[in-house]
Parts: C-alpha cells; sequence; structure tokens
C-alpha cells in the first residue's frame, strides 16, 4: 500500500446521512433514493419507475398517469417561467407513453412575502400553455408557508392523458437496430436558468427551449416510434443511460451529429460543463424502426430544423451507452453523481 | 465554436498522432502535470490514439485533491458557524473532509455559497455587513492572482467581516518532488498552460537543466495535447532537454506580469502539505504579515491538527504519477463518485473521477 513512501489519503465518511442536493439532481443518487427508499416502500404491480408516466387500464381503454414537481430560481427566466415549465413538463411526461394529455392538477406552495403580481403572472403563463398543449387544469390546491421556508413558488402538477388502442410507447418495446432520433438542440434550459442568475456574469442571453411537445408526439405515433424520452434533468446522456438499463440494450450515439448552439456551447465551456448532461424543457429522443426513420424525422424536423438521428440501438446485452467523439474514439456514457459543478481553473 | 472546434478536429489529431508514430522509435514515460489536461486525455481518448511505446503519467494538478484534509476539516467548521457565510468554488463541495463534506454542511443549514470568482464573496461580504463572510482560497497559480486581487481589495476598501481560508499551491517544486523521488519514471513534462499564462514558462528552465528534462507548456483540447507530446517526444529522441512553449496562443514566456506583481503583493512562499503527499519545502502561498488581518485560520482561531485515517486510497501515489487510477484495489467498486475514498475520485479534475467518468470502450 501507501506506506513505503509515505504517501496515503486518509478514509472519509462512506454513508450519506442526510440528503443533498445531489439526490435531487437526477443522477446515480437520485436513483439510489428510488431504489433503496421509494420502490421497496411502494412495491406494487402498477408501480412505474422506469418511464415518464404509469399506465392504467380502464374498461378497455388506457390512461396515462404522472406527476413532477417544479422548484427553478429564478421564477421568471428567458424562454419562460416556473408556469410554463409545470405544465409542459407534465404534458411532455404524459406524451412520452404516447398519451394525449387531457387534465392536470396544481399544487402551489407559495411563500410568505411573494408578490401578488409575480403570482399572478406565473399563473397567466400556465393558463397559456395549458392552450397550447391542449390540457385542462380541472383541480388545485393552494398552501403559503412561512418566509424564507420556500423559495418563492413551489408547483406540483399531474396530469392523466388516454392512450388510443394499439399504441405501445415503452422501452420493453426498443429493438437492436433501431434508430435514435433527437429533436432538435439542446442543454438549452439548463444553460439559461445558469446564465439568468443575477451572479452569473453572461452578457449573451440564452432561451430555455422550454415548451411542450405533445402535439409533435402525436403525430410522430403513425410513424412506427417505439420508444420515447422527454430530456430533462440529467440531459440526454442520463435519459440515454436510463433507456439503455430499463431496455436491456446498448447504445451507440456521434457526438457530431448532436447539435448544441453556439452560446449554449460557449457558456458550457466557460463553465466546464458537458451539455450532454445539461437539463432540457422541450427536447426528447425517438426510438425508432430504421424504415420508419425517414418519416419520423420529417414530422420532427418541421417542428425544429435541428432534429435529427443522432444514434443506434446497437445490441441486446451490455446495457451502456457509447458515445463516440469528434476526435475519433469511443468511450462510455455513466450516470453523474449529483449536478454538474462551475469548474475552478 | 472558434478556437475550441479546430483544436477537437479528428482529423487534425490523427495527422499528428500519425506524425508522433514517424518519430518514435523507443519506450517513453511523460506526465501531463494539470487535471484539465488529464480530463481531456482520458475524455478524448488520447491514450489509445498514440504510439503503445508512449506511456502518459497523471500529475498532481488538481487544486481540490492536493487541498489538505484538515484544511477541509476547518473550512467545514467555519461553515458550520451560524454566524458565517462560507463562500467557495463549487468543486470544493463535495471533497470529503476527515467526517464530512461543505455539501453536508449546507445540508445541515449551514449558509454555503458556490461562487465563480472570489470577487463575489467581496459583495455578499458588503451585502450582509452584520456577517462574518469567509472565501476558501485554494488553487495553483491559475487562481492565486483572483484570490490576490479580492483580498488586496477587501483591505482597500476596510471590508472588517470578510476573512480568507488560504491555501494555494505551486507547481514547480512538486515537478522537483517527483523528479527527486527514487522510483520516478517521468522522462518528460507537459507543463500547465493555464498557469504559465500567469507565471510565464522561464521558472520551468532551470528544472529542464538541472534533471535534463524536456518541459513542453501545453494546452487543453485535443489538438494540442497530441501536438505538446509531439514536442516532448521530439526532444526525446533527440536528445534535447528544454523547455518549449506548444500553447504559444495564451502563454507568453514572461507570463502575465500586472497578476504576478499582484500575487507578489499579497503572498509570500510558504511550505505546504499537499493532500495524500505531505509537506513540500517552499511549495505554498501564504498571507504576508500586511494582510494577516485577512487569515481566517487566526480570526476563527483554528488549530493546527493531523488527520491520520487508515484508508485504502492510494490518491497520493496516483497524484505524483506513481500508479494509475485503476490499480488500485477500490476504484469504481468501493470508490466511486457517489461516495469517494479520496478527492481525486471527486473533483472534475481529478485523475480518479476522469478514469471513472470516461471509461473506455474497445473499438
Amino acid at each position: 500500500m501507501t506506506e513505503e513512501n509515505g504517501f496515503s489519503c486518509p478514509l472519509p465518511f462512506h454513508e450519506n446521512a442526510v440528503v443533498t442536493l445531489a439526490h435531487g439532481g437526477g443522477g446515480s443518487l437520485t436513483h439510489q433514493l428510488i431504489e433503496k427508499i421509494f420502490r421497496p416502500a411502494f412495491d406494487n404491480p402498477d408501480l412505474e419507475t422506469e418511464h415518464d408516466s404509469a399506465i392504467i387500464e380502464v374498461g378497455a381503454g388506457k390512461l396515462a398517469f404522472t406527476t413532477d414537481s417544479y422548484v427553478v430560481q429564478p421564477l421568471i427566466f428567458p424562454g419562460g417561467d416556473i408556469g410554463s415549465l409545470a405544465v409542459n413538463g407534465t404534458v411532455n411526461d404524459l406524451a412520452m407513453s404516447g398519451a394525449r394529455p387531457l387534465y392536470l392538477s396544481a399544487g402551489f406552495i407559495l411563500e410568505e412575502g411573494l408578490a401578488m403580481e409575480t403570482l399572478w403572472s406565473v399563473v397567466q403563463s400556465m393558463k397559456q400553455s395549458a392552450l397550447s398543449a391542449g390540457v385542462k387544469i380541472i383541480t388545485g390546491d393552494t398552501k403559503v408557508v412561512d418566509k424564507g421556508k420556500g423559495d418563492g413558488i413551489f408547483i406540483n402538477t399531474s396530469g392523466i392523458g388516454v392512450i388510443e388502442q394499439g399504441v405501445a410507447i415503452h422501452p420493453s418495446q426498443i429493438q437492436s437496430g433501431d434508430e435514435i432520433l433527437l429533436s432538435g438542440d439542446i442543454a438549452r434550459h439548463g444553460m439559461a436558468i445558469l446564465s439568468a442568475r443575477k451572479d452569473s456574469g453572461f452578457q449573451n442571453q440564452i432561451e430555455s427551449d422550454c415548451a411542450s411537445v405533445a402535439g409533435e408526439v402525436l403525430s410522430l405515433l403513425d410513424a412506427g416510434v417505439r420508444c420515447l424520452r422527454d430530456l430533462t434533468r440529467g440531459g440526454l446522456a442520463t435519459a440515454l443511460i436510463e433507456i439503455s438499463g430499463s431496455a436491456g440494450v446498448s447504445i451507440e450515439i456521434n457526438e457530431s451529429e448532436i447539435p448544441v448552439q453556439e452560446n449554449v456551447k460557449g457558456a458550457c465551456e466557460i463553465l466546464g460543463f458537458d451539455p450532454l448532461y445539461v437539463a432540457n424543457e422541450g427536447r426528447f429522443v425517438a426510438f425508432v424502426n430504421p424504415k420508419d426513420t425517414a418519416q419520423a424525422l420529417s414530422i420532427m424536423k418541421k417542428a425544429s430544423a435541428d432534429a435529427r438521428k443522432i444514434g443506434r440501438v446497437t445490441e441486446p446485452a451490455g446495457k451502456r451507452v457509447t458515445l463516440k467523439t469528434r476526435a475519433g474514439s469511443s468511450r462510455m456514457l455513466n450516470m453523474l453523481s449529483g449536478e454538474q459543478l462551475p469548474r475552478i481553473c | 465554436m472558434k478556437f475550441v472546434d479546430e483544436y477537437r478536429s479528428g482529423e487534425s489529431v490523427g495527422e499528428y498522432c500519425r506524425a508522433l508514430a514517424e518519430i518514435t522509435t523507443q519506450p517513453w514515460t511523460i506526465m501531463e502535470i494539470c487535471g484539465g489536461q488529464t480530463h481531456s486525455i482520458v475524455k478524448h481518448g488520447i491514450q489509445e490514439m498514440i504510439p503503445p511505446e508512449l506511456t502518459l503519467l497523471h500529475g498532481p494538478g488538481c487544486p481540490v485533491c492536493v487541498t489538505p484534509m484538515e484544511l477541509i476539516d476547518h473550512a467545514v467548521h467555519i461553515a458550520s458557524l451560524s454566524n458565517v457565510i462560507f463562500c467557495s468554488f463549487g468543486d470544493m463541495l463535495r471533497v470529503p473532509g476527515s467526517e464530512k463534506d461543505l455539501f453536508s454542511v449546507k445540508a445541515k443549514g449551514g449558509d454555503v455559497r458556490i461562487v465563480l470568482s472570489p470577487m463575489e464573496a467581496l459583495e455578499i461580504a458588503k451585502e450582509f455587513p452584520e456577517k462574518e463572510v469567509v472565501f476558501f482560497a485554494i488553487g495553483f497559480e491559475t487562481t492565486a492572482p483572483a484570490n490576490a486581487m479580492a483580498i488586496h481589495q477587501a483591505r482597500q476598501e476596510n471590508l472588517k467581516n470578510i476573512s480568507f481560508l488560504v491555501s494555494q499551491v505551486i507547481v514547480p517544486p512538486a515537478m522537483r518532488t517527483i523528479l527527486e523521488f527514487p522510483d520516478n519514471r517521468v522522462q518528460g513534462f507537459l507543463a500547465a498552460g493555464h498557469v504559465c499564462t500567469i507565471m510565464g514558462t522561464q521558472e520551468y528552465e532551470p528544472l529542464a537543466r538541472e534533471f535534463q528534462i524536456p518541459i513542453v507548456v501545453t494546452g487543453f483540447e485535443p489538438l494540442d495535447i497530441v501536438q505538446g507530446i509531439y514536442m516532448c517526444v521530439r526532444q526525446l529522441e533527440a536528445g534535447c532537454a528544454q523547455v518549449e512553449n506548444q500553447y504559444s496562443r495564451a502563454v507568453k514566456k514572461e507570463g502575465n506580469l500586472a497578476a504576478q506583481k499582484l500575487i507578489e503583493e499579497v503572498f509570500q512562499i510558504v511550505p505546504q502539505k499537499w493532500r495524500g503527499v505531505g509537506e513540500i519545502a517552499q511549495s505554498g502561498l501564504g498571507l504576508k504579515n500586511s494582510y494577516s488581518a485577512f487569515d481566517a485560520s487566526t480570526r476563527f482561531l483554528l488549530e493546527s491538527r493531523r488527520c491520520e485515517i487508515d484508508s485504502p486510497c492510494i490518491s497520493g501515489e496516483v497524484l505524483m504519477g506513481i500508479k494509475k487510477p485503476d490499480e488500485c484495489t477500490a476504484f469504481g467498486t468501493s470508490c466511486t463518485p457517489d461516495s469517494p475514498f479520496g478527492a481525486t475520485m471527486v473533483s472534475s479534475e481529478g485523475a480518479c473521477s476522469a478514469y471513472f467518468r470516461y471509461k473506455r470502450v474497445a473499438p
């Protein structure tokens, strides 16, 4: 070991005795929470921890049901606000199950002292986003917490959508040889939030990609799509790693095919962030039978000219995601531990 | 993106690798100093692209990794105090102390804030005059000017509620330690480009002469690194031992004189402990007496302590290029970024974290 040359590095604590921010980062610690705490406690045949919505059979039909909570600072950012995020995020989760989103609930946790004008503007934005996505907000709840015990506004939305007969969108449907389509440029939401913070020092405004993708996805359902996944926190890399794990397949993607806007790329370089792991709020990947790629891609390109094929499913075993880099090498993508932190120098 | 994409082009990198293969006639071992270079090498698979005769060893240039554990413990202690706002570069927060890290302090209610620049800590001190603001001033020569500027300005503005927990290290003495080690394998160095933008290249010349070793100041993109390796091998094959500058688009021979003046104004050379390695003579920067009022370790009356805990961690040997991360029995099994034994597994410049994060796939 190390005594002979005097070098060592002592053992620190090895247990997470408290919840840290990393547990909410969407990376490996979030998965640990799900696997070690939530899944064992809530275990039942309908529990869905590997897809964006749970699927419930009602009579002859199927419903998709999902929930999500939204915490973001600043509450209003270029390209959206916490209200549009709360509607679009849940609508998109329903869409990823192949469902037509129908109804949402909205739960508000408000902090004492929040400007009424801010609440008004957030709620107006929710109204607008719900109208655009074709969903109705039909139930809700409000709680107020002491000043200093919230962060202005927290919102939870749950959603219900209907899955038409014959539609089966799930990681289990993925087959070897399927092609992977990305719906547009990545990493905009995460960098928009970061650069909107007053201490970021960025002058170049980056706009979030926050949007509903439900309409686009409904037109894709006829184009042979086997699985869909929206890219939220954890970014493209985490979404693909999750899918490869739950579908039991390996995935190969090409770095040079992944579109990132110049200003987003620049901000990522300065902070030392990998755009593959930065959050999105209006982007998804679609797994399609190669014979359907052309049709699916032409539908996706109508929503974003940057939509493109980024890779394929390589083999049934292995469960790994490989990135072919621009420099010509290949490496595995792994889940991050917590969020990316700005580099020092 | 300009000045980035062209340095990541597979075609140019491939061309340099072919040229490298042509001039390489025997095995050589080269160490890159900076953790940023290590990450670039592992991320882009450069070891696999260069001739198999060449071995790359990873050096100690990870500021977070070499910050002594007792200083993390001091930081944890100060950050836990109720009247303190503790400001730090983000990467420092998940580095384990002997009992916990700064993220855990934050989770338990400590006011720990991630800042992008030490000047932000000054702004926070002005915004909260009733609080004690402490900045964790760590790093190599690269961060020293900004930290010195913040300390200097705090004195100029007569700010009473800010202090600095300082752990500044400098590169050349660590290179000397590596070269003096009896089992040293390093035959050439890629010096850290960003350190040299501040300090210039002249201070490496005595090392190159004394130890007859080529030192190539190198950048961070894949093309920079293969070109740096090419220049180093060219010298080794020709029996030369000179300081060369691959990163000439950023590094001048004399460095950044204004930054050096500021460092000199605030800091003095002191002996410095490196985590996992031990004390290296004349390898640190401590506050000069004229700035001692801003020293957090005296303001909070911190007693020096020794942290010795039995561990399988070999990060000291990894930092000195004696072993590679995957030679550690704990690597990727009991030691992962979620539950690290050493700082090299958590820092975005640590060699173990690079090996863990960018696992290679056989072509």
